[in-house]
């Protein structure tokens, strides 16, 4: 337990007094991983966020960070952690070592300090070259590298990162998820982020956590919960009319069957070594496979097989709605 | 890796120059801004101060008693002159001065002052949508601090501006008491202060958990001309009707209005200004500390 950095226990949000946005959510995040929650938008995993960060108040449960109480010790809490947030929240009209140095300002990190830190920083993020100036001259690439920036200023020991390329275009998105993990290596911090994005969950994340409808619905690695699944799929044809499902079934790592139509859907582990063993099989038994093709499991089917749906937009509320579209607009850069 | 932050040092008040300094940087990085702000009272001054100037009825239309009556030329001057003197003394029992003109600049003072605190409400709306003030909630930046830095740059800006309008108001041409002196600027300054402090605060704590701009327009455009109207401002409160008296004798821009014109324009009465004095720092203690407590419990929500 002592390994745990946030633990949550019974964690729920009620707005309005009938809207659940987290409903008694039990969960810890370990030392140095990172954890990702993952889920549509509405499913509350901002609200989540905003609890832990201790800038909304659970309407029960609690949930502690580096053993600090988020309701009664919160001055504790926010002296140990770091926000990424999934607006940009870096001032238009100030440049971005500006930015930085007021970041470090609201921490009460001394002058001397805060202007070799942000110059490191920015120099992390690539920023160097731009940081006189303006970051309404920024794209959204560079803003989210700035708010990353901006979120370390205090050395966090924890940083939480609300969807953190949220807007950005798909190489954008790849050369943020690097500033991450590099972010992560320099400074060997615990991470918590939210996202809805398969890939990203799947290439930063330790662990994940899939919240529908303010539960979660499972925990676990991406491979873990890939692997739940049943393994990799394997489809294949024959040339002969024969219902071959029994034999395939009896074949070692074979775990399931089905036929639709002319192919056969194999649900296998380890499908690379599993596929050679069907061919062989089948092939003693006269019969001449036509097609094969190999699938792994993507968390798409993981999300699929948990929440019944594959991931959706429409569910809003309206101020989160009104948030990402100023979010993207400046990402688009207006 | 993560050394603990050295926040021994740290004062409570840690951040407020920075939060302080990013809305006046906003604010100064933005002429444009300013210069709408100057021009408005500008305008006010230069055609409802001139052209509805109420003491150029007598100045202008001196009265010349009928040819027809019989009365030697010098006695005729002598009346003509008292009438003269009259309609001055009327002007003075209303304004307190025989000039309109300087009477409503400084009002427009007030006016500057009061449009500038109606928009601290306007800038946390901004910031909770924006996410700025969800992340500075997750610093360890005191509560009181994010609304006070709030109430501090809006008295920064109004005295920037005050001093603007007032520069503007002299060229115009207004006239200064016999009695105006450096100190008398900073008695205007001390005015500004303690209204900034009590309505921003105000006009926080209403958009203290407000997430809409339209609601803060809204707000801003039921209260800002009947306050201005209420209050003595534009016209001598005697001149209104009893209920509107009412209402002005509790309107605080009545008390920073006539604090200001007692500096500049009139013969100081010592007892009123105390009494204006007294009742702008009541009104500001009272409402900051609404203010302040109010943000404790609520910028969370």
């Amino acid at each position: 337990m002592t390994d745990e950095v946030i633990r949550a226990e019974g964690l729920t949000r009620v707005f309005n007094k009938s809207l659940v946005a987290v409903d008694h959510v039990n969960f810890g995040v370990e030392n140095g991983e990172i954890f990702g929650f993952l889920g549509p938008n509405g499913a509350g995993k901002t609200t989540t966020i905003n609890m832990l960060i201790t800038v909304l108040k659970p309407t029960e449960g609690t949930a502690s960070v580096l053993g600090y109480d988020i309701l009664k010790q919160a001055g504790e809490v926010r002296n140990v952690i770091g926000l990424v947030p999934q607006e940009y929240t870096a001032d238009e009209d100030l440049t971005g070592y500006e930015n930085t140095i007021l970041c470090a300002d609201l921490y009460g990190i001394p002058r001397e300090v805060s202007k070799e830190r942000a110059l490191e920083l920015l120099e992390l993020v690539e920023l160097t070259e731009f940081k006189d100036k303006k970051v309404e001259t920024y794209s959204g690439g560079m803003r989210r590298r700035l708010e990353l920036a901006c979120g370390l200023i205090n050395r966090p020991r924890v940083l939480f990162l609300d969807e953190p390329t949220l807007g950005l275009d798909v190489q954008t998105r790849a050369a943020t998820w690097n500033y991450i993990k590099l972010l992560k290596k320099e400074f060997g911090m615990t991470l918590f982020m939210t996202t809805h994005y398969l890939e990203e969950a799947d290439v930063l994340c330790n662990r994940i956590a899939i919240i529908d409808h303010g539960k979660i619905v499972v925990t676990g690695s991406p491979e873990e919960l890939k692997n739940n699944l049943g393994g990799d799929i394997v489809t294949l044809s024959i040339k002969e009319d024969a219902d071959v499902s029994g034999l395939v079934e009896k074949i070692e790592h074979v775990k399931e069957v089905k036929k639709e139509d002319d192919k056969y859907l194999i649900k296998a582990e380890n499908g690379e070594l599993t596929a050679p063993l069907i061919i062989e099989a089948l092939r003693k038994n006269g019969h001449v496979v036509t097609k094969l093709s190999l699938t792994k499991p993507t968390l798409d089917e993981v999300y699929l097989d948990y929440t019944g749906k594959s991931m959706r937009d429409a569910e809003e509320s309206k101020e989160s709605f009104r948030a990402h579209r100023i979010t993207l607009r400046r990402a688009r850069g207006r | 890796m993560s050394e603990s932050n050295s926040n021994n040092s740290r004062s409570v008040f840690h951040g407020l120059w920075a939060l302080t300094n990013r809305e006046l940087k906003k604010w100064y990085k933005e002429p444009i801004l300013l210069l709408m702000i100057i021009i408005q009272p500008a305008i006010w001054m230069g055609l409802f101060g001139k052209a509805m100037n109420i003491s150029a009825i007598f100045t202008n239309n001196p009265i010349t008693l009928p040819p027809d009556l019989n009365l030697p030329p010098q006695l005729k001057a002598q009346i003509e002159q008292s009438f003269s003197n009259i309609t001055s003394q009327m002007m003075r029992n209303t304004f307190g001065t025989a000039d309109y003109f300087s009477y409503m600049a400084v009002g427009m003072i007030s006016f500057v002052v009061f449009f500038t605190t109606m928009f601290s409400g306007m800038s946390i709306v901004w910031d909770r949508r924006l996410g700025f003030l969800n992340k500075v909630l997750s610093t360890p930046v005191s509560r009181g601090v994010i609304i006070f830095s709030k109430v501090l740059s809006t008295a920064v800006r109004s005295i920037i501006q005050a001093s603007i309008v007032l520069l503007i108001a002299w060229l115009l041409g207004m006239q200064f008491s016999p009695s105006f002196n450096p100190l008398s600027i900073l008695g205007v300054f001390a005015a500004i202060v303690l209204i900034c402090f009590g309505l921003s605060s105000l006009f926080l704590t209403i958009a203290i958990r407000s997430t809409r701009q339209e609601t803060q327009m809204a707000i801003m455009n039921l209260l800002n001309l009947p306050l201005m109207f209420t209050s003595n401002a534009l016209f001598a409160t005697s001149m209104m009707p009893d209920w509107i008296q009412v209402v002005a004798k509790i309107n605080p821009i009545t008390y920073t209005t006539d604090a200001m014109r007692q500096l500049l324009l009139y013969n100081t009465d010592i007892t009123q200004l105390m009494i204006d004095f007294a009742y702008l720092g009541v009104f500001a203690a009272v409402f900051t500390s609404i203010g302040l407590i109010l943000s404790w419990r609520y910028l969370s929500k």
